[in-house]
């Protein structure tokens, strides 16, 4: 076996082996969710009469925008992780401060979600 | 031969001491604060989320949400929430208008200067209009 193409392990080509892309991809492809949810709540909000409590609650208490405001709460927090990620890498260079960073933003970030989600599935 | 080479150029990463005084071209104003606005509002997603949960959550809720922006909330007066609630609408209009740029640039390949130059103060001029409309809004301006 050759140990030139290893995708795994320590000996593993680093380069060309897509460990960025995927990152990227999965950066844009949560963008692109959260832009057309935002136009889509746009909508709904300009459409229809003052906007009161009644209203407001009524929109995310339909079945099919709970189901797309969760998808976009899980979008948010998958986007600003490769965000925050990137931008730790980038100023931040002890290896114990970068990594205590990232488990703080990981912290902070499932926490968010966990509020966002209760807050929208009891309504 | 050796001294017959010129000084070569040397580029450096830009030091904090530098941050002012360094001259970025627009497209590079855009790219720092589409970071910028990105880490603002990671660092505000509670606020967020906190303003989320006291709109939906009751009708007494609610009041307490409009309240806030009235009379204040706890120790914040409302001038420095609105001022904060500025901030999150302006960075989230600029990072959504310059992550369309980044997909737009992705997707035509319009990635020479002259593109990035036009695309990058339309992406500033769009953002900022669009912060002014709904901040004058916010504070109640019509």
């Amino acid at each position: 076996m050759s140990t030139q193409n290893k995708t795994y392990g320590s000996k593993r080509l680093v380069v060309g082996a897509h460990y960025g892309l995927r990152d990227w991809l999965s950066q844009r492809v949560t963008a692109a969710l959260m832009t057309l949810y935002t136009l889509m709540l746009i909508v709904q909000l300009i459409a229809g009469p003052k906007l009161g409590y009644v209203r407001w609650s009524a929109i995310f208490s339909q079945q099919w925008m709970r189901f797309a405001t969760f998808v976009v709460i899980i979008a948010l927090a998958v986007h600003a992780w490769v965000g925050m990620r990137d931008i730790w890498m980038d100023y931040i260079k002890p290896v114990w401060l970068r990594l205590l960073l990232q488990v703080a933003t990981i912290v902070w970030l499932i926490g968010c979600t966990g509020w966002a989600v209760q807050v929208l599935w009891r309504l | 031969m050796a001294d017959e080479h010129k000084p070569r150029p040397v580029y450096t990463n830009i030091h904090v001491s530098q941050i002012i005084t360094y001259r970025l071209p627009i497209a590079g104003v855009v790219s720092i604060l589409h970071r910028v606005s990105g880490a603002l509002m990671f660092l505000l997603l509670p606020l967020v989320v906190w303003l989320l949960d006291v709109s939906l959550t009751s009708e007494v809720s609610y009041e307490r949400f409009s309240n806030a922006f009235i009379a204040g909330v706890g120790v914040v007066p409302a001038f420095l929430l609105k001022l904060v609630v500025l901030a999150l609408i302006w960075a989230f209009l600029h990072h959504l208008v310059a992550g369309v740029r980044h997909l737009w640039m992705d997707i035509t390949h319009s990635v020479s200067l002259q593109q990035g130059h036009v695309s990058a103060l339309a992406t500033l001029g769009a953002s900022l209009l669009l912060t002014i409309l709904l901040g004058a809004k916010l504070f109640g301006l019509y």
